[in-house]
């Protein structure tokens, strides 16, 4: 990473206000209650490559992809695209740094204005961001070259959502994604909503659109080999807070924190090599009331004392691998099976 | 890289025609004999008030047309000094009951949909508005649709009309009536748009296709107009026509009890108004006809209403 990453995120914070309406507080006596969805997180994003955030229902990955397209504002922390960060900038600025990072939401259901014709969803950001001016052709021939780099037909643009399947949604949420001609794709779990059948179609032409069009990803989920396929780089969510970041391969011949090792162990064994899975242990703690120290240790089998009275920072383990454990930093852990 | 290409080279969308008389909707109106007729005879009533000044076959509001010796004509009779049939009868002036009908039912009507349109407006404009805006604007005008609704409709519109009433110099009074109407029927109506629109802008604000747009930096208020509204004028269709019903009730009752338009343009309440007052002397047929036309225009147009609510409703298919 010597030159300057395209997505910077330093000690990235947001707390969401989840306490009771004020009379409801004045008159049970109850204090304010604030959730801290995202805890002091920071990562950088070299141009080009993909980042995956991984973690369980909870660990605020989809927050952080919100956060990221400024859909909302940090309580602290700063996140810089390209140096500039979105909520300072002003007029032209903020419509070009606006137009340069999209993102590919989960449901395709949903992302789909259903009473608009597909070939107008598309065209949305480029009417939006007065992008017709600069192309030599038409706004109708731009949609249907959309439509034919997601691999769908053009005649397609009078269509209505309804009329395509989840996985084809999903190819037109990402046509109009690219109509905005983005540098930064969030990708907002896009393939949970899919059969497997057709996620790694989608994931293969995201692939190829990154090789095309030299775009940097975001990579949001929690199917571990889906990432495994996509990132260049892994980051572990637990509870908001960051608690290994990885390069991918590295991540999975290596894992370091024992959360991430408890993720790897759930992964279904399609080649029948006979490795013994663990299932995953108890569930993600309720994070208006998180445990002492390090969040983890009520699940954790080489919790000790000092686990549930510390809390650990994001120490470098070898090179460009972080984690934040004590058990790693004493080195008290044994040494984890590779998923090679 | 994969296709997932739609197949064969079919005809992008087949006529208008075609779609409607394939819908489902065409289908349960066309099996429901009841809501058939309704509709005709809806239909038949406001074509008949549209075109009344060419099928009325008198001018029933203009004195010099009026021959007092044909009054108190009983219906399907011959008057007996001037030889006329009125097939309504006459009432005292000798003023036709079946052309001051159609004229009345015009009064009605024009009262009933811009009262309608009026409350539509108004009540989708603030529901917008509050299911988007959230915070104290969706309390502010959601309380004030709530104090608005604790009172019956007739009082809201009594009151208005009664503060109108003191506000307009009263030369002016019976130009503007219809308009004071209208605005009092429209605003003793808006509430159920406001919350049905808000209700569903609540939750289609949250889904991603308008995040989306946010991420497009579409204004708000396009994101209002273009993305959600299209996405919440199901219901309002519904709720307007059986809205009507209630509006042309309402400017019956208003007109009846005499609030309403001026008796130089009677409505159909004003028509029953004058009516009852000959009905214990036996000339029942000035009101009677007017009350039966008011009766089944409201019971049609319910009928209809009441039938657009379930055929649109997917959870009754």
């Amino acid at each position: 990473m010597s030159e300057s990453p395209l997505l910077q995120v330093s000690n990235l914070s947001r707390e969401f206000d989840v306490s009771k309406p004020l009379l409801n507080r004045l008159i049970e006596r109850l204090p304010q209650q604030h959730l801290r969805a995202v805890d002091n997180v920071s990562f950088a994003i070299p141009k080009g490559e993909t980042f995956a955030l991984v973690g369980e229902s909870g660990s605020g990955k989809s927050t952080i992809a919100k956060l990221v397209v400024d859909l909302i504002r940090p309580t602290s922390g700063r996140i810089l695209f390209d140096g500039k960060a979105l909520p300072e900038a002003r007029g032209k600025e903020f419509i070009t740094l606006r137009r340069r990072v999209q993102m590919i939401f989960q449901d395709p259901f949903a992302s789909l204005n259903p009473r608009w014709r597909v070939g107008d969803i598309i065209a949305e950001p480029i009417h939006a961001f007065g992008l017709a001016g600069q192309m030599e052709t038409t706004v109708t021939k731009r949609v249907e070259e959309l439509l034919d780099i997601v691999g769908l037909a053009g005649r397609d643009r009078h269509k209505f959502p309804h009329e395509f399947s989840g996985g084809q949604r999903q190819r037109i949420a990402i046509a109009r994604a690219l109509s905005a001609k983005p540098d930064f794709l969030v990708c907002d779990e896009p393939t949970s909503a899919l059969d497997v059948s057709v996620q790694a179609q989608i994931l293969n032409l995201m692939q190829d659109l990154q090789d095309e069009l030299g775009l940097t990803y975001l990579f949001i989920s929690h199917d571990m080999s889906v990432v495994r396929h996509m990132a260049d780089r892994i980051g572990v969510l637990y509870l908001g807070a960051l608690v290994e970041n990885a390069p991918a391969h590295e991540l999975f011949r290596n894992p370091s924190h024992p959360y991430t090792r408890m993720l790897l162990d759930a992964i279904p064994d399609h080649e029948m090599t006979g490795r013994v899975r663990k299932p995953v242990k108890g569930e993600i703690p309720n994070p208006i009331n998180p445990p002492t120290g390090c969040t983890f240790h009520p699940r954790c089998e080489f919790a000790n004392d000092r686990c549930k009275a510390e809390v650990p920072t994001l120490i470098a383990t070898t090179g460009e691998h972080f984690a934040s454990c004590f058990a790693v930093e004493e080195d008290r852990l044994p040494k984890a099976a590779a998923i090679a | 890289m994969t296709t997932e290409q739609t197949t064969g080279d079919q005809p992008l969308r087949p006529s208008l025609w075609r779609r409607i008389v394939d819908s489902d909707l065409f289908y349960s109106f066309i099996r429901s004999p009841v809501v058939v007729v309704s509709a005709v005879l809806t239909l038949i009533i406001v074509l008949a008030a549209a075109f009344a000044p060419w099928i009325a076959p008198h001018t029933p509001f203009n004195p010099a047309s009026l021959n007092l010796m044909n009054g108190f004509t009983p219906p399907f009779s011959v008057n007996e000094f001037t030889g006329d049939v009125f097939i309504f009868g006459t009432d005292s002036q000798g003023r036709d009951v079946f052309s001051a009908i159609l004229y009345g039912a015009r009064v009605s009507l024009l009262v009933g949909f811009s009262a309608v349109a009026f409350a539509m407006i108004l009540g989708v404009g603030l529901g917008l508005l509050a299911g988007y805006k959230g915070g104290w604007v969706d309390s502010l005008i959601m309380r004030v649709a709530d104090v608005q609704l604790s009172f019956p409709a007739i009082l809201v519109a009594l009151m208005i009309f009664g503060v109108m009433r003191g506000v307009i110099p009263p030369q002016q009074q019976d130009q503007l009536a219809i308009y004071v109407l209208i605005l009092a029927i429209g605003l003793s109506d808006w509430v159920q748009y406001a919350r049905t629109v808000r209700s569903s802008t609540m939750s289609e604000k949250n889904k991603e296709y308008v995040q989306a747009a946010r991420l497009f930096s579409i204004p708000a208020p396009a994101i209002l107009f273009k993305h959600i509204l299209p996405n919440v004028t199901g219901p309002i269709l519904v709720i307007a026509t059986i809205g009507l019903a209630l509006a042309i009730i309402l400017e019956s009752t208003l007109s009846f009890l005499g609030v309403g338009v001026p008796a130089t343009q009677p409505s159909l309440g004003t028509l029953i108004r004058i009516g009852q007052d000959y009905l214990f002397s036996g000339e029942w047929w000035i009101t009677i006809f007017p009350g039966m036309t008011l009766l089944i225009l409201a019971l049609s147009v319910n009928l209809v209403g009441d039938w657009l609510r379930d055929a649109l409703n997917p959870k009754l298919r």
